[in-house]
């Protein structure tokens, strides 16, 4: 049985993402109530089906890519950072790290693509945009099977 | 010809960057735009495409984070078995 709008190659990008993403989603138990309001839980919750989906897709995606590489070492490191905060009880302090491009005539919008695909901030112009190209298609298919997720969930 | 001095040599092959890659590269990009893909002019600038990139890559965030925050009001409200169901016709 195929459910509509849904391509069904099994080692399509978009099937392993599905896979994984709905694997995740499935493992999200409704926990004690921890926090005093229910907004509070939706939040934390919502951010947690956030940082799945992504973290779907990079490993979806593999090694292969430069910023699927980027993106899951800062999900991991954040994963540990988060890990180690709640254990130890202890306050860091966030560092703030100043990226110095040294500018070579590249255009002012190349600065915030940097900001905005994973890793590129240490990229040349040329894998740049290739990583950005690559980026967006399964930026896309994220957003396409979540969709489709949500909307089979809301019937 | 003019060669870009690139900073980080990580695509292997010392090949030096040209602008012909570098507009290749860009009219790639502008192909998988959505918007820009309609107005099918060859005048667009590559700041435009770059510009539209950030704001597409932007939306597509913003539409991340809406539907997660709808799955979460969903996962509550539903059967969790319902997400075993999807995984199972997903994986025939």
């Amino acid at each position: 049985m195929t459910p509509k709008g849904v391509s069904l190659n099994p080692n399509s990008r978009k099937t392993k993402f599905a896979r994984r993403f709905i694997f995740a989603l499935s493992r999200m138990r409704n926990p004690i109530p921890v926090s005093s309001s229910i907004e509070e839980e939706v939040r934390t919750r919502s951010h947690k089906i956030k940082i799945a989906a992504y973290l779907s897709m990079a490993r979806a995606v593999g090694s292969r890519r430069a910023w699927s590489r980027a993106l899951l070492f800062k999900l991991r490191t954040r994963a540990r950072r988060h890990n180690m905060i709640i254990r130890r009880r202890s306050f860091r302090l966030k560092k703030k790290r100043i990226i110095k491009n040294d500018p070579q005539g590249e255009p002012s919008q190349t600065k915030k693509l940097r900001q905005l695909v994973p890793g590129g901030k240490t990229m040349d112009m040329c894998s740049l945009l290739e990583e950005t190209a690559h980026y967006m298609t399964c930026l896309a298919t994220q957003v396409k099977v979540m969709q489709t997720i949500a909307d089979h969930f809301a019937k | 010809m003019s060669s870009r001095r690139s900073r980080s040599r990580q695509s292997g092959g010392s090949r030096p960057i040209t602008d012909d890659q570098i507009n290749d590269l860009v009219s790639k990009l502008q192909q998988l735009l959505p918007e820009i893909r309609e107005r099918r002019s060859d005048k667009v600038s590559a700041a435009t495409v770059l510009q539209e990139t950030c704001n597409y890559i932007r939306s597509l965030h913003r539409e991340v984070d809406d539907l997660s925050e709808r799955l979460s009001g969903l996962l509550e409200s539903s059967d969790t078995a319902q997400a075993a169901i999807i995984r199972n016709l997903l994986m025939q």
